[in-house]
This record gives C-alpha cells, structure tokens and sequence, in this order.
C-alpha cells in the first residue's frame, strides 16, 4: 500500500509555473507520478507542460480532482498557499519552500488544528525533500532512481542523507515502501511520531528507519511512541555528534538549545527505548539489514 | 540573529517597558560624556557583546564617580570577554552601554521564546531573578512559571495577570506590571523575534518595575520582513569566515579540528562530521554547498574552507539529487586548478551521474583521492591528514 501516497493520487503543482515548479513537475511527471494541474494566481486558463492552469486550489479540487498538493511558493507567501491547500480540501501537502518564517508556521499549525481530524489535511515539511513511494509516485525532488521498492519506511529530515540512506540500501538490495522528508524546520507539518503512525498501520512497511538529528524533542517523542504503540521494529540514525551546543547546523531547527537536544542524549533515550541505534551513518543500510533479517 | 542589550532595551522600550536612563559610548570620553548626561552618582559601564553571562567574565563594572566611568571605559573597550556562551574565543567588545545605577528592591526573570513541543509561544517566570535559570530547572522546577500563548487570539491579560502574581508583583503595581508583559508580548510577535529573555526584571527601589538586562534573538527567515531588526546586525559579533560564508549565500559553522568538509545538504554534511570522528578525526568546520552547486559555488566554498590555517586534508562529500555529479566534478577540477591547493583532497561523489564524475576527477591528472563510501571517504581523510601531520613532525 505504502503511505500518504501512490500512483493514482491526484498531484496539483503550487508555484506551478516558476523555473523551479516546472522543472519539478515535468521529474515527477516522468517518474510516473499523477500530476494533473498546477496553481499560479493570475495564469488560470492557461495550460503548462501540457496540464491545466489554475487560479485557486478550490477550482484543481473541484475541475481535476486533485488530492495532493507540493508547494514551490517563495518563503513569504508559502504559509498562505498552505492554508489555501487545505480550505480547499487537498488531503496531503508538501511544502518544499526553505525560508518560512517560524510564526508563519505557528499560524499555520493553529490553522491547520481547526478541522475535525478526518477533514485535516497532512502536511509534511517544509524545508524538505518531499515524499516518494518508489515505483509508484515521487511528490518531491529527490533523485528517484536511487529507490528501490520494498518494504522499508523511512523518515527523515535531511534530504540528501535520506539519499545516502536509500542509496545504502539498494546496494544491499533493500527496498523501501514510503519515504517522508519531514524537513529541517523547528515547526513542522508532520512529525517524526506522526510519520510512525502511519507506518504502523501501512501493511507494506515492516521496519521503520527514523534519521533524525540535533535540536528539538521529536526523535524522543517518536521513540516513546514506538515504545508504547508499536508492533514494528525501529531503526534510527541521529546526526550531529560533532556539532556544537547553541549553534545552528544549516537547518533552521538544527540548534541543541536545551537538556536532551543533543546526538549523544538522544541516542541514549533512544536506546532506552528499545529503538536499534545505527552507529554510524555508514551504518544506516546494514542496520536496517540486520533488523530485516531477524524478522 | 542576536543583537545587543542597549538595542534590545530600545525596542522594548517602545513597546512600554521600563528601562534606567542610559547611552551608547564607543569610546572614554563617550562613556563619561554619558555619564554626565545621565546624572546620578552610580553607573553601570556595560560591555556589548552577543552574549549573556557578561557580570561573571567582568563585563559589567559598576562606577561611582567619572573617573572611574573612564578607567572602566578603557578596560572594557577593545577587551576580548570570555562567557560560557561566547565559547573558548570569546567575542570582542566594541561598544559600551552606560546606564544609571539602579537602587534594587526585587529581582525576577522573564522570557519569552518559541515552545518547540507546544509549537506557540512559551511565557516564562520565576521570582527568584538573576540567575541561570536552566540550573533553576534542574535545582526547583516549581519556582518556575511557564504559561503558553495562543497563536490565534495572543497573549490575555489574565496570563499577564497569572504571571505577574507568580513573579511576586503588588497589587498597586499590576496595571504596570501586565502592560509590561504584553509590551514583551507584541515585540516579540511584531517583529518576528523568537526569543526575549529580561534577567533580571527588578523592581526598584522607588517601585518602578523595570528591565535591567534584555536579550532578543530574531527568526533569519523573517528577516525579508523586519528591514529594521536587519540593521541591527552587528558584524563584529561574528565569526568573520561566518559572514564571509553567509554573504556568499553558504552555509558554515567553524570548528576546532583540522579536517576541511564541503557538503551538500544539511543532514549529510553532519553526518560526514560523525563519520570523520568515528574514523579518529575531528572536522573543521560544518559547509552545506546547498542543492544547485555551480562550479563558482564550489570555488567559492574551497576558498572558504581552505581559509581556516588549522585544515590539513579536505573532503568533499556530495549526493547529488538536483544536481548532476559531473558537474561537480568539473567545479571541483576548476577549483582545484585555480587555487593553490597543499593539503590533501579526498572526494566522494554519489547519485545522478555518478560514473561520469568519476572519470572527470580520474581524468584531471589531479593528485584527488577517491572514495565510493561515507565510510571510506572519512576514513581516507583521516589517513591523509595523519600523513600530513607525521609529515610536519
């Protein structure tokens, strides 16, 4: 089954006919993903790559059935393209835009906490790579030749060591079911726990790879959630041994700015947890391989 | 972002706190020309740094007659001030804040800041002020207030009230009292702040409830948005290859160790940090080159690295998604030809293209050193750093 997304889920473009919008919605076009318009006020009617233009995200809902929505809309106006995506009904969202302005993103969670949880829409990012369930669709702009198919779900902030993590994995011939960029950015759409929860109930997904990092509770909360609610084992990766307390790492939530925040505290709550630590990030593959094998 | 205390304080002050008369002085003479223009017969000559904790580094020398304001000014200016959070090198103090001695009743602690966990706005007060209030956490979590802001409706006068009460303010003082918080309250969220710290918060000897220290870091991502919180940048707190970095839209962090990294992504570049370490070495900085590394990027990015005297072996570890592995080849190639390199140079490249990078870097005839792995590329690098070393001795 995989999760959030497979290849007949709907895909709508926001930010659809900028360099970066097109250049991202022709890749996951070509992956085989079920992209079926895109958003850029002011253009609707218009028709881009070939797919229909539209002026509000209401209208893709209603004209073209669109379900899910990726944001390439600059760091100033991506909050609202958000809240647009999910007045209008769109169930999945992510939001690629690096940048966004933390009290954007408070606003944006409040926002979001409004609807009842079955009309609520699911965002993950932004500041991420997006999400892919190989062989079906990529909501995202990963490289989608490094995944292969299986039954693996990772989810991660980093986008580019979620590469080397799927990378490892192929070479050992693991494939993976969904993976979930949940982005550097100290306020979030999903959470690592969030993104657990779904893998616990997707009958595809056998083990869960979490690569976390410093700064923030997240990969704490995920480990006691796994602990108390979950059948399936987890495998994690903290990054950040080497850096330093009260600085920023390049992600605007990478900062150890309290008790607990660090690689080497979180690995040991982890641990404590029963959650399988990969010891280092060369690591991350043969881990999940041992995990898988005791199965 | 950070910014200075006499900043801080003029901020907040428009916002409707209470600060004790005070002026900036960048020199002596300045200092005691302040002085003057306050009144009064006790001073505080403070050093501005970005930084807490200044009292105990002996940044902050109380005064009680101009020339002893003088002696203080001369001290301080220039003075490389060391704190727990300034780290081993410290940062330098530029400027002064001369303030008007304050007649102490009461000491408090306030701050404000973005609850990671909550995802709003976390109040935070204790009546018990002046004090490093982690260890507080640790030591009496109950003397400890914490009263979280909805996004949607803001900070309520009774929280203001509720956190008053526990700060221990009078009655007589309270309509002050919450139009203090709610000032704190409305800079933060105006001006896209994410934390405000005033410790401590006193109540003087005459009643007046005023802020004797103020902290303020602002979010860098709504900085497009607070073109006056940009202005108050202060260069002189930074690292300069820091700025340099920034300036050039990379980012970096400097660190103790002598192994160069260049990096694409965040997570990654982290990771390539752990895995240095684990192979016995320490890294010398954290570099994230970003998604679309173009050859003038990735000069710019040697450049930077190589600035850093202590760098002994440098490696390169990029994924490439977006970006297209020969490419990077053909910047690192550049690169290297273009700058004298004498350290070694390890590479790793992986993801799109990856053959046809290879065989850039293997056809340069350059002296490059290639990996396949993570661990292999941390590995090499130690080991042609350990050789320079044994070299050098």
């Amino acid at each position: 089954m995989a999760i959030l997304l497979n290849e007949t889920t709907r895909i709508i473009v926001q930010g659809f006919t900028g360099k970066i919008g097109s250049f991202h919605a022709q890749d996951m076009i070509n992956y085989g993903s079920c992209v079926v318009g895109g958003i850029t006020p002011g253009k609707g009617g218009q028709t881009h790559l070939g797919l229909p233009v539209f002026d509000r995200v209401k209208e893709a809902v209603q004209e073209v059935g669109a379900e899910a929505s990726i944001i390439f809309v600059p760091p100033a106006f991506a909050a609202d393209s958000i809240m647009e995506a999910a007045d209008a009904g769109i169930k999945y969202c992510v939001a690629i835009t690096d940048g966004i302005p933390t009290q954007d993103m408070m606003r944006v969670k409040n926002f979001l906490s409004r609807f009842p949880e079955h009309e609520r829409m699911i965002l993950t990012g932004p500041n991420c790579a997006g999400t892919i369930s190989p062989g079906r669709a990529m909501l995202g702009i990963m490289p989608g030749h490094i995944y292969q198919q299986g039954h693996v779900g990772i989810v991660g902030r980093s986008g580019t060591l979620g590469y080397e993590a799927a990378d490892q994995m192929k070479r050992l011939g693991i494939g993976i079911s969904t993976s979930v960029g949940i982005g550097g950015d100290p306020i979030n759409g999903s959470s690592h726990r969030d993104i657990f929860e779904h893998f616990e109930r997707d009958d595809e997904t056998k083990v869960v790879l979490m690569i976390g990092e410093i700064g923030g509770p997240q990969e704490v909360q995920a480990g006691l959630f796994a602990k108390e609610n979950m059948t399936k084992p987890v495998v994690a990766y903290i990054a950040g041994l080497t850096a330093p307390e009260g600085r920023r790492m390049g992600h605007a939530g990478a900062i150890i700015s309290s008790a607990g925040e660090s690689a080497a505290e979180k690995v040991a709550l982890l641990t404590e947890m029963g959650i399988t630590i990969s010891p280092t990030p060369a690591a991350m593959g043969e881990t999940v391989a041992k995990v898988l094998a005791k199965l | 972002m950070d910014i200075h205390e006499y900043q801080a304080k003029e901020i907040l002050n428009e916002y409707g706190v209470k600060i004790a008369l005070g002026g900036l002085a960048y020199s002596p003479d300045d200092a005691v020309q302040r002085a003057r223009e306050i009144g009064g017969r006790v001073w505080a000559v403070k050093a501005q740094i970005h930084s807490g904790a200044r009292g105990k580094a002996g940044g902050i020398i109380i005064c009680k007659n101009h020339d002893e304001v003088a002696n203080a000014a001369e001290k301080l200016l220039g003075k490389r001030l060391i704190t727990h959070q300034t780290g081993p090198a410290g940062k330098v103090c530029g400027r002064l804040y001369i303030e008007a001695g304050t007649d102490i009743a009461k000491e408090m602690y306030f701050c404000l800041l973005v609850d990671r966990t909550e995802e709003r706005i976390v109040m935070i007060g204790s009546a018990q002020g002046g004090m490093d209030i982690e260890a507080l956490a640790l030591t009496d979590p109950d003397a400890i207030t914490k009263i979280y802001i909805d996004p949607a409706v803001g900070l309520q006068d009774y929280q203001a009230r509720e956190m008053a009460f526990t700060l221990g303010i009078q009655a007589d003082s309270m309509s002050h009292a919450v139009k203090t918080i709610k000032g704190c309250y409305r800079a933060l969220r105006d001006l896209d702040a994410n934390m405000l710290e005033i410790n401590p918060l006193v109540i003087a000897a005459n009643g007046d409830l005023l802020a004797l220290d103020a902290k303020m870091g602002f979010d860098e991502n709504a900085l497009f948005r607070q073109p006056k919180i940009s202005e108050l940048r202060d260069k002189t707190q930074e690292e300069p290859r820091e700025t340099a970095a920034a300036d050039r839209g990379l980012s970096y962090v400097g660190l103790d160790g002598d192994i160069g990294c260049m990096i694409n992504g965040a997570g990654l570049a982290m990771a390539t940090m752990d895995m240095i370490k684990l192979a016995g070495g320490e890294p010398a900085n954290f570099l994230d080159v970003g998604g679309g590394a173009s050859a003038e990027r990735t000069e710019k990015a040697f450049r930077l690295v190589l600035a850093d005297q202590n760098v002994k072996a440098m490696l390169v570890n990029i994924f490439a998604g977006i970006n297209r592995c020969d490419w990077i080849a053909e910047g690192v190639v550049q690169a290297v030809r273009k700058i004298d390199m004498k350290v070694p140079l390890i590479v790793r490249l992986s993801g799109t293209n990856v053959a046809e990078g290879q065989r850039i870097i293997a056809d340069s005839g350059l002296p490059i050193i290639t990996a396949e792995t993570l661990a292999e590329a941390a590995e090499k690098a130690v080991q042609a750093r350990n050789e320079v070393v044994a070299r050098e001795a």
